[in-house]
């Protein structure tokens, strides 16, 4: 699998879309910290900006990588190699290309304007951390849905479907139900819909460093738990890791059984 | 050289006969503060040498002045009030009172002064107290730099640190009050002046205003209370140069305004409060150049607020700038600065070419169902706030800054 997963590796190293990402988001840093001049507020933007484009990249760059490496695929199936160890190692090839595209791209010009001196580090790294899990989890759910269908341009629409399911839909959706049952108490089910949604998770997750006077506001004993202790943070990590953990045995389970 | 000797003892017993000075300690001739004040004449000093000293109900009833030195204590062992003030011109100065008495009927107090002038309270330490300095009917006095260390944990059975009853023209200044129900409360008492004292960590309010009028309050810190201070039903206030910090929770205000009038707030910095400054029925104040910053709201405007001016202030970071529950707007807001801001300015006046509209769409939707706060900076969210500032339907659509400074406001 390690062999497998370096080849992959570094066959995206040399690939020029992982170059593309990461001066996209070295572009991204420095225009940001150039517009702001200002690390906390660089912070806010750049958590805007991570949690709607992370997953979309890793969505349609992990379709992308294997419906492109598919022959290759082939040929190492033709190989004595176990088959879960093939599709994780591409997997884990591309999610951490992308990971460290992202944690490079926007660490340097932070690093460069003087991160290690302010105090924002910590938001900044639970920011670089979130994007992480974000990687691995819109990564794992790409492969998913790449594997179940073999058809291209059903597995992009697939693909860029779900990103805006989770992104956008399923957001105004929560917030419908949330108004249309308002005379409930709501604290418990709005907390368990966050919980569901990855990308909700890791706003969350943002959310309680940086908006914490705000979520305070509100009065649910629940809430209060949850936002108010290390409670939510330890939660929320754990769920990250369940999403990741959920859709890599999915790849496993279906690579087993999968006719090539 | 006689001559010299006598007029040095002749003005030894005129100042003597005018302004004695009674020692008491516990190897004194006497020692009580009983007994030091009763043995003293008007306008005598009794100093109050280090030592112990287990009394409560003591009444200064002429004007004397109370000096401790090395901060005697004396324990009013929870059976009431320590020290009582009923006359004019009295001084208490560098005492270490502790244990009054707590009581549901009556207002015990560390201590009380009661239908005087020209008192001066200063130096003091209290700890484990009811009431700290309650003054009652009194006026043109002082109270200086005292620390009020209170051990409050429900409302109801707690005391005020510093409470002003029907007392006008008193200075409070330089004051540390923390850990009690109200930091520092004024009831009817007008042309007061509360300056640099520190409020931390009260149940209820930092400051409080009731029914008082003409008061200002300015360099102040008021940090993590339940709310930082609540000015109720009273016109004129000034409030100048504070700091309200950290007043998190649900029911958390940096600044509480309810019923007031007429007054100004300038130059006051709100950080990281839950709510930073929450109106409700108060018309006609101007808000200048205040910092608003990292706050939960920065300014939630409920019902009734008519003829308010914010201007030329700092927006910076909150996440709701401005909230409103309903669609009229009275308010001007003008050349403030905004964090959020997202307009251009090519004429390069400093001024953005686009009004700037610091209700959001969202900010209605958490006032009708509290939950949906969890949404917060989703991009659904930005959508809709984006499309509302479009064009507005539910925000009042007159309520917009026309003139967004491009950069920081500084003063």
């Amino acid at each position: 699998m390690l062999k497998i997963l370096k080849y992959s590796f570094f066959d995206l190293m040399r690939s020029r879309w992982s170059y593309v990402y990461f001066a996209f988001y070295l572009l991204l840093g420095v225009v940001l910290l150039f517009l702001n001049n200002d690390l906390s507020k660089a912070v806010i933007t750049l958590m805007n900006v991570i949690i709607v484009l992370v997953p979309l990249i890793g969505t349609i760059f992990g379709v992308m990588y294997y419906y492109n490496s598919k022959e290759f695929t082939e040929l190492l199936l033709a190989q004595p190699l176990k088959r879960s160890s093939i599709f994780l190692g591409q997997y884990l090839g591309v999610a951490l290309s992308l990971s460290m595209s992202l944690i490079l791209g926007l660490g340097i010009p932070f690093v460069f304007y003087g991160l290690f001196k302010s105090n924002a580090i910590w938001d900044f790294s639970l920011l670089l951390i979130t994007g992480s899990f974000l990687t691995l989890i819109f990564t794992a759910l790409a492969f998913n849905i790449a594997l179940s269908n073999e058809n291209k341009i059903k597995g992009f629409g697939y693909a860029i479907l779900l990103w805006l399911f989770l992104a956008v839909i399923y957001d105004g959706l929560f917030l419908m139900t949330l108004i249309l049952f308002e005379d409930y108490p709501l604290d418990k089910l709005s907390l368990i819909g966050t919980m569901l949604n990855p990308i909700d998770l890791s706003r969350t997750l943002i959310l309680l460093k940086l908006d914490i006077s705000a979520l305070l506001g509100y009065t649910g004993a629940i809430f209060k738990q949850f936002f108010g202790t290390s409670f939510g943070l330890i939660v929320s990590f754990i769920m990250l890791i369940v999403w990741v953990v959920l859709p890599v045995l999915r790849i496993m389970f279906k690579s087993k059984r999968k006719d090539f | 050289m006689n001559f010299k000797l006598g007029f040095i003892a002749t003005m030894f017993m005129v100042t003597s006969m005018y302004a004695q000075t009674i020692e008491v300690c516990k190897t004194c001739p006497v020692t009580t503060l009983k007994d030091g004040i009763s043995a003293a004449k008007p306008y005598d000093t009794v100093v109050v040498k280090k030592g112990t000293y287990k009394e409560y109900n003591v009444l200064v009833d002429k004007p004397l002045t109370l000096i401790g030195e090395n901060y005697p204590v004396i324990d009013g062992e929870l059976k009431g009030e320590v020290i009582t003030v009923v006359s004019d011109s009295v001084t208490v100065d560098g005492l270490f009172i502790i244990n009054v008495g707590n009581s549901y009927t009556e207002d015990y107090a560390a201590i009380r002064v009661k239908r005087s002038k020209h008192f001066v309270i200063q130096n003091l330490v209290l700890e484990k107290l009811f009431f700290g300095i309650y003054i009652e009917k009194s006026s043109y006095g002082k109270v200086y730099h005292n620390k009020i260390i209170g051990d409050a944990v429900e409302e109801y059975n707690s005391g005020n640190g510093i409470q002003l009853w029907y007392s006008h023209y008193v200075d409070i200044e330089h004051n540390f009050v923390e850990h009690v129900r109200d930091g520092i409360y004024l009831e009817f008492s007008d042309n007061c002046i509360i300056k640099n004292n520190v409020s931390a960590e009260n149940l209820r309010y930092g400051l409080h205003f009731m029914f008082s009028n003409d008061d200002v309050y300015q360099d102040n810190t008021f940090e993590n209370n339940g709310a930082g201070v609540a000015v109720m039903f009273s016109k004129k206030i000034k409030m100048v140069n504070n700091t309200f910090k950290e007043n998190w929770g649900t029911a958390s205000y940096g600044l509480l305004l309810k019923e007031i009038n007429d007054s100004e707030i300038t130059g006051n910095s709100f950080k990281e409060n839950t709510i930073g400054i929450n109106i409700e029925g108060s018309n006609r104040i101007t808000y200048k150049n205040n910092n608003f910053s990292n706050n939960g709201w920065a300014v939630k405007v409920k019902g009734a607020c008519y003829t308010n001016r914010f201007i030329e202030n700092n927006f910076l970071y909150n996440s709701f700038d401005i909230s409103y529950n309903s669609k009229v707007n009275d308010n001007i807001f003008d050349r403030n600065y905004w964090s959020n801001y997202t307009g251009y300015d090519l004429d390069k006046d400093g001024i953005g070419d686009v009004p700037y509209r610091p209700v959001k769409l969202f900010s209605y939707i958490v006032n009708r169902t509290p939950e949906t706060i969890i949404l917060l900076r989703s991009l659904f969210i930005d959508i809709i706030d984006f499309s509302e500032k479009v064009s507005p339907v539910f925000t009042p659509d007159n309520l917009m800054d026309n003139n967004p400074q491009t950069k920081r406001i500084t003063w």
